[in-house]
Parts: C-alpha cells; sequence; structure tokens
C-alpha cells in the first residue's frame, strides 16, 4: 500500500483497507511514541506545522511525533506574529511554507482551508482541524484507542454523546465507525442531534444508528461511551447554553449502570461533562487515548514521507 | 383559432419545461432584466403532457454554456431551443455537470472558498432531483441554489 505523499485531508479520502493498514502500522510505533525505542526513519525531513487556531494535543503530539522519528519541525502556534497579520491570503503562506519544508500540517479555523492548501503545496499536507469540518488524525487516533482497548471495532456497541450537531470529531467518527462495523448509539440534548446527512452516512454502510435521550439505557451495554464537549461558543444565547450544558454528566453513580469493560473516551479538553473522580477508574481512557495521538502522527508521517517501515 | 399566448420569436432562445414557478429565478440567474434590452416573455404555470412548466423566450440573445449549466441547477428538466429565423436550429436538454466551478457562492459564511483566496467555488454534484451540491472544499451541502449563484 502506497501513502507517499498523499495528503491527509478528511478519514473519507481512505479506504477500510487503508485505514485498517494504518492501525496496524500505528501499533508498531507505540514503544517509539514512548521513547522506549529510537529511530532516525524521518531525519533530514522538515514538517512545516502552521497553526492558525490555538491547540494543545494536536500540535504537541505532531511535533512530538516528528521528533521521534529523527525530522524537525519549524512553524508557528500563533498567526498574529506572521505575514496573515498583514493580509497575506492562506494561498501564499502555504506556497512560502511547501518550499521551506517536506511537509506542511496545518489548523485553521475555516472549513476547507487543508484541502485548498493541497492545491498550492506540491508536498503533502495534514489536516490538524479545520473550524467545524474534518479532523482525520483525531479520528485516526480515537480509532486507534478503540482497537487497542477492545481488540476490533466491527461489532462494538459505541455510545456516542454530547454536542453531536456542531463537534466536528464525531462526525467523522460516526462515518469511519460505521465503514469498519460499529454499532452505534447517539445521546445528545435535541438540539444538538447528529445531522441527518451523517445518519445517512451511516445507514450506507448498512449500520442503523440509534438515537435514545436516556443516558443510564444508552449506557447499559455499551462497550465505548465516547464524550463530546458542549461548545458554549456554539449558542448565540446564553440561556440555552446553560439549559444544555448539565443534561449528561458522566459520574460514578452512571457508571454503576455500566458494564465492567466499558470504555470512556474523550477528544479533550473537557470542561463538566466528565465528573474528575471517574479519572481513576479502570473505565477512564481518555488521556492514554491523548498519548495515543503520537503513534498515530509518526505512522502518517513516515507512510506520507516515505521512511522505511519500521 | 387557437389564440397563442405568447408569439413565436425570430431569433433567441427559448426555455421550456422549467420546473413551475422557477421561471422568475431563471430570469435572476440570466441577470435579466439588467443584462438585455431586447423583449422577453415569462410563462408561468403552462399545461404540458407532464403537469404544469414555466417557459421563457429571450430574443436576440443565444446563451452560452455557463448559462445553461445555471439553468441545469435550478430548472434540471429545462429545454433550450436556439431559434434562429423563426426555426429551431437546436435543441437540447439541459444537463447537470458532475462537478461545478465558479458558479454557486458556498452557502458556509466560514467556508474558505468565500474568503479572499485566489481559488473558484467549486461543487460536486451529489443529487439530480432537485439539484444537491456539495461544497469541495468544505463538504457542506449548499440549500438555495439559485440563490447562491454568482
Amino acid at each position: 500500500m502506497d501513502f507517499k505523499n498523499r495528503d491527509v485531508i478528511s478519514i473519507k479520502d481512505f479506504s477500510k483497507e487503508e485505514i485498517n493498514y494504518i492501525l496496524n502500522y500505528t501499533k508498531k510505533m507505540v514503544p517509539y511514541a514512548k521513547g522506549e525505542k529510537h529511530t532516525d526513519i524521518l531525519r533530514e525531513k522538515i514538517l512545516s506545522s502552521l497553526f492558525f487556531e490555538p491547540s494543545t494535543r494536536t500540535r504537541l503530539s505532531f511535533e512530538s511525533a516528528m521528533n521521534r522519528l529523527g525530522g524537525r519541525v519549524i512553524g508557528f502556534a500563533d498567526p498574529s506574529a506572521t505575514s496573515q497579520k498583514k493580509g497575506e491570503s492562506l494561498a501564499d503562506t502555504i506556497r512560502m511554507a511547501d518550499s521551506y519544508a517536506d511537509a506542511i500540517v496545518i489548523r485553521h479555523p475555516q472549513e476547507g482551508a487543508a484541502r485548498l492548501s493541497t492545491e498550492f503545496a506540491e508536498s503533502p499536507v495534514l489536516n490538524a482541524g479545520d473550524g467545524a469540518g474534518q479532523h482525520p488524525t483525531q479520528c485516526l487516533l480515537d480509532l486507534f484507542t478503540i482497537v487497542t482497548e477492545r481488540k476490533k471495532i466491527k461489532g462494538n456497541k459505541i455510545v456516542l454523546l454530547g454536542d453531536l450537531k456542531y463537534g466536528r470529531t464525531v462526525h467523522s467518527l460516526a462515518y469511519a465507525l460505521s465503514l469498519l462495523g460499529a454499532e452505534l448509539t447517539f445521546v445528545s440534548p435535541e438540539s444538538l442531534k447528529m445531522p441527518k446527512e451523517v445518519i445517512n452516512e451511516c445507514k450506507e454502510f448498512g449500520v442503523e444508528p440509534s438515537s435514545i435521550p436516556n443516558l443510564e439505557r444508552a449506557v447499559k451495554d455499551a462497550d465505548v461511551l465516547y464524550v463530546t464537549r458542549i461548545q458554549k461558543e456554539r449558542f448565540p444565547d446564553a440561556e440555552e447554553y446553560n439549559r444544555v450544558v448539565g443534561m449528561y454528566k458522566v459520574d460514578i453513580d452512571l457508571l454503576k449502570h455500566a458494564k465492567e469493560d466499558l470504555i470512556i473516551m474523550h477528544p479533550l479538553p473537557r470542561v463538566v461533562e466528565i465528573d474528575p473522580e471517574v479519572d481513576k477508574t479502570p473505565h477512564a481512557l481518555y488521556f492514554k487515548q491523548a498519548f495515543n495521538g503520537v503513534p498515530v502522527r509518526m505512522a502518517l508521517l513516515s507512510l506520507i514521507l516515505g521512511g522505511k517501515e519500521l | 383559432m387557437k389564440k397563442l399566448k405568447i408569439t413565436p420569436i425570430k431569433n433567441g432562445t427559448v426555455i421550456d419545461h422549467i420546473t413551475p414557478g422557477f421561471a422568475v429565478k431563471v430570469l435572476h440567474v440570466l441577470k435579466i432584466p439588467e443584462s438585455t434590452s431586447s423583449v422577453v416573455s415569462v410563462v408561468m404555470n403552462v399545461k404540458s403532457k407532464i403537469g404544469k412548466k414555466d417557459i421563457v423566450k429571450v430574443e436576440n440573445r443565444e446563451l452560452d454554456t455557463k448559462e445553461v449549466d445555471k439553468i441545469a441547477l435550478i430548472a434540471p428538466k429545462a429545454t433550450i431551443n436556439i431559434i434562429r429565423d423563426f426555426e429551431v436550429v437546436e435543441k437540447h436538454k439541459v444537463q447537470l455537470p458532475e462537478e461545478i466551478v465558479g458558479i454557486v457562492k458556498c452557502s458556509n459564511p466560514t467556508c474558505i472558498s468565500n474568503a479572499r483566496e485566489p481559488v473558484k467555488s467549486r461543487f460536486l454534484l451529489v443529487g439530480d432531483d432537485p439539484p444537491c451540491i456539495k461544497c469541495y472544499y468544505c463538504e457542506r451541502e449548499t440549500e438555495d441554489i439559485a440563490e447562491r449563484i454568482i
């Protein structure tokens, strides 16, 4: 399977076989990501890291991934110190970054920014989140976390909880989980339900997601509970936000209804949706999930930049 | 003698089989009346073999491909008749292109194609009756296509 110079813009750009290949290769990256083994397969390679929007986990894990592979990173995490501030177009910034590096990773507040970047770069572009659009590497690390913990994705009962309307991770995750044969249940406030287009995509793969308002009932036979934050910035009205924000909470009481081996995931940052008490339970997987960003991004960078496979 | 509601034209274009009620939108995409000073006739809700339809006749103007593509997006069953000296010299059904470039503005205000970037808007056809298009950049489906035509 050849990934050399491939852009990574949307999870939909990858076939089921390609996703499985990346997930398998990611397993080999784990000891390198932990620093237990060392490699320099991307020595002399430079990654241009363009973060037009704040990020903690995605930016740091991309940088860590490139460094763990022996490569180097240039870029910025604050566009106010760049020519963007002077009115430079994204196209021109990309042309410049393209000439300085072997690959570009971009996070941008506008949807479609990463796709547009591919038109102005000869080197591969990796989307690290474009507004409310795609975030394919988050999707891959979520899939990798499930595969690692549950051995496979097919047949697992997965509950997606929270802001299913605006949350960028849950749309591509619902698509990918359906592609890989998971059973899906959606739980959200009425005003933040999963969009019809996403449900229709799931159905195309023969998955019939169920939507139920009762979290206790949904959790009862779930294998995975994927929690998302209700995003305050999406609500024009503070009162409406306050009405829905506390509607669902994952706490110790809720877990009394869950299976012993239920795993709880969250793309982070979390606010109030998971009680910190849950962190101490074996159900809490979200910090391990955040770590998985490193081996997944190592696998992608290695495959795309043509480093010899480990 | 049967009285015609609308007379034949000598030269120009007759757009027939427009979805009933959409003739005004066709005028809008053809930028009529600003783009022509010739006679334009509009007939709405005419009875036809397959229900009702609208018709637009534009004198002294032959539509180009880009204009026909625009019409296909709002009236996918329309037919275009080119008239020269009272004769129909060309007749064809509009056809929805698989890719629509530079014709429609994305309805997502935060789509990068709406920013000051050196690219044309680009859509992929995902449904044809009624036409449904998805932005190549932000992957959102655009509603109210007629209102978004550039």
